[in-house]
């Protein structure tokens, strides 16, 4: 889990100096900060579970297992990215590691990741869909459908909010008449759940009891992580409507990754060392990636007319 | 073996047929089983509506509740959820109640399912199929009526098929079934009455091939739908005038079938088409722009869009009747560009 969490700042990280560079097009959504949520939920999942993601979707995807080189070239617009250059950051996909999709629209995976757990339903495994979704998305009317459609038919499918406190310059507490997102469970009589998503053991353990339900069919769960949002909205957005203050600061003060560290020391599972070794190898591991990225060659010409249909 | 059936059990026995075939096709939406109590219909397995126009009735109790799904009243939410079971492998057919209601679920076929294998660089197939209804012509006013295949037509990765004779409903919807792609099945209300011969065998009709209802020299005329009804009356008319038309049904409207309609344009030099939704950036715009770009030395006169005046539907009979576009509109039209004929 260390080694995800590593993996996902590294590669942001880069990315953004690279997107200031312009050596990146499009938009950026960065989701350094958040990476305890990505990393404690996927670490119960298996390549045949799926994901939905969101704008913010690096973290899913390398958290879910997907290929860093593919990301990367994905993001620098190569063929040899996860689609070739055709979807960039913001829709990230792979489908082999159950990956449904970074997700451009706000409330784009719920329907995703419903419908995936109908598919794992209907076919009788034990798979699940996990829906990653902002607290913006939380206020679009498919959220509602969808949870409710999820508890009728105790679907597989776990919502797990990032509760960021902001979408995109609005915060949470401006546009949510509830208090809480995870409030809104009992509206749809399934467990709702609220746990420091900066915190990746508590992270872990919420969601392994919702997985865990789902899988024996007792149907979904919906987590709120509560996070800050470290970046802006995009890459380049001047954050002018942040003030943090109070609580606000605290929760844009820590630090998943140094929290783990302390965690990780404090309980005998990993020492010092092999937290550095750990974050070494994922330096070089991002660096090939890179380099990957960079060597590659653009999309040809001839593929801006493909794969619009299947044949 | 053919026999006479309804359009509506055309669409029916279609189904029916796909889903013996393939245990991954499922079916949602509203009311399609449904309606009576859910305890009884486990117990009884019964279905009660069968959707609102009846046309999937029989279909719960011969498959089952697991593969015939009454969703609640969420299009939004089932929509979406259509492309996620697709997308992961099942081949769902979603209907939604009326084509006016796509405001709800849009989502789902542009941001979504339509892009899902582009944006993924061809690694992911979206197989399902959107069954609706479209038309005026019942008083069902302007939110039950409206005819949006055009508009579903303009979207990149989206096929939109138009069925007007149950022969074509059944082997159309079973090809839609078959294919990888979103493909909107839009059935005119007004049709599900009428029947026709339509064989008993599983058979396929392929998305993008029009039909020529009617071979002729002097004018074209392309119809979508049931339109094809108002071209097939207006050529008994004309050919009393020794007027000669040749009618084309173009049974799907994305992909259209331009080799058809310029072959035979390219043979009468006159083109007419009635397209029975809005006039501006319809089916029968684009038709008229690709007929007069490819194939303009052709023509010897304009050609001509007998569309629905740029209104909503309205409720009245009498103002829906001057609504729908009909014979008296078309040979209006039909005068001004074959005067040279009756000349001679």
């Amino acid at each position: 889990m260390y080694k995800s969490m590593e993996d996902i700042r590294n590669f942001e990280e880069n990315v953004k100096r690279f997107f200031a560079a312009g050596e990146i097009p499009g938009f950026v959504h960065l989701y350094a900060g958040e990476e305890a949520i990505a990393v404690g939920v996927c670490a119960h999942l298996t390549d045949e579970d799926y994901i939905t993601s969101t704008h913010r979707g690096h973290g899913h995807c390398i958290a879910k297992g997907g290929d860093l080189k593919g990301m990367m070239a994905e993001i620098f617009g190569k063929a040899t990215g996860l689609c070739k250059g055709k979807g960039g950051s913001m829709h990230i996909a792979d489908m082999n590691k159950g990956i449904l999709g970074a997700n451009g629209m706000v409330g784009g995976g719920f329907g995703l990741a419903t419908g995936a757990a109908m598919r794992n339903k209907y076919k009788k495994t034990d798979r699940v869909a996990v829906c990653f979704f902002g607290d913006g998305a939380a206020n679009e009317g498919v959220f509602h459908e969808c949870l409710n459609m999820a508890s009728i038919w105790k679907l597989p499918v776990i919502f797990v909010c990032e509760n960021n406190l902001f979408a995109e310059s609005t915060p949470q507490w401006y546009s949510s008449a509830s208090r809480t997102i995870a409030e809104r469970a009992a509206a749809y009589n399934m467990p709702g759940v609220r746990v420091n998503g900066k915190d990746v053991v508590a992270v872990y353990e919420a969601a392994g009891e919702a997985i865990e339900r789902a899988r024996k069919g007792e149907g979904p769960t919906l987590i709120e992580c509560v996070t800050y949002r470290n970046h802006g909205h995009f890459e380049g957005d001047e954050q002018t409507y942040k003030a943090p203050s109070g609580e606000e600061k605290e929760w844009a003060e820590v630090d998943p990754l140094e929290v783990f560290r302390q965690y990780a020391i404090e309980n005998g599972l990993l020492t010092e060392e092999e937290l550095d070794q750990l974050r070494e190898e994922s330096v070089r591991d991002i660096e090939e990636a890179i380099e990957f990225a960079k060597k590659s060659p653009e999309p040809s010409p001839e593929s801006l007319y493909q794969d619009v249909f299947a044949d | 073996m053919a026999r006479e059936i309804l359009f509506m059990k055309a669409i029916n026995e279609a189904l029916d047929q796909a889903m013996a075939k393939d245990e991954n096709i499922i079916l949602l939406g509203e009311d399609i089983a449904g309606g009576a109590e859910v305890q009884h219909l486990e117990e009884a397995n019964e279905d009660a509506w069968g959707g609102v126009m009846g046309v999937t009735r029989g279909l719960a109790p011969k498959y089952g509740r697991e593969r015939v799904i009454d969703t609640p009243l969420s299009e939004m939410g089932y929509m979406a959820a259509a492309v996620g079971m697709a997308v992961t492998g099942l081949r769902p057919v979603a209907e939604l109640m009326f084509s006016d209601f796509i405001g709800f679920c849009f989502d789902s076929i542009i941001g979504q399912g339509s892009k899902m294998r582009y944006m993924f660089g061809g690694k992911a197939k979206v197989p399902m199929t959107v069954r609706t209804m479209h038309g005026a012509g019942v008083n069902a006013a302007a939110q039950h009526s409206g005819s949006y295949y055009g508009l579903f037509g303009s979207i990149p990765g989206v096929k939109v098929v138009v069925p007007a004779t149950p022969y074509d409903a059944k082997g159309l919807l079973l090809s839609a079934i078959e294919d990888d792609n979103l493909v909107i099945f839009s059935e005119d209300k007004t049709l599900y009455g009428m029947k026709g011969e339509v064989p008993e065998e599983y058979y396929t009709i392929p998305i993008g091939k029009a039909a020529i209802k009617r071979e002729g020299k002097d004018l074209t005329i392309v119809t979508i739908g049931k339109m094809l009804y108002v071209g097939l009356e207006v050529a008994d008319i004309l050919e009393k005038d020794n007027i000669s038309v040749e009618v084309i049904d173009l049974r799907t409207v994305a992909p259209w079938d331009e080799e058809t309609v310029l072959e035979s344009v390219k043979k009468t030099g006159r083109l007419i088409i009635i397209d029975e939704s809005n006039p501006h950036n319809n089916t029968a715009t684009d038709i008229a722009s690709v007929v007069a770009d490819k194939a303009f030395d052709y023509l010897d006169g304009p050609i001509k869009c007998v569309c629905a005046p740029n209104t909503p539907v309205p409720f009245a009979a009498n103002l829906e009747k001057l609504y729908i576009p009909d014979a008296n509109k078309v040979l209006t039209v039909a005068t001004e560009i074959i005067d040279d004929l009756r000349v001679k």
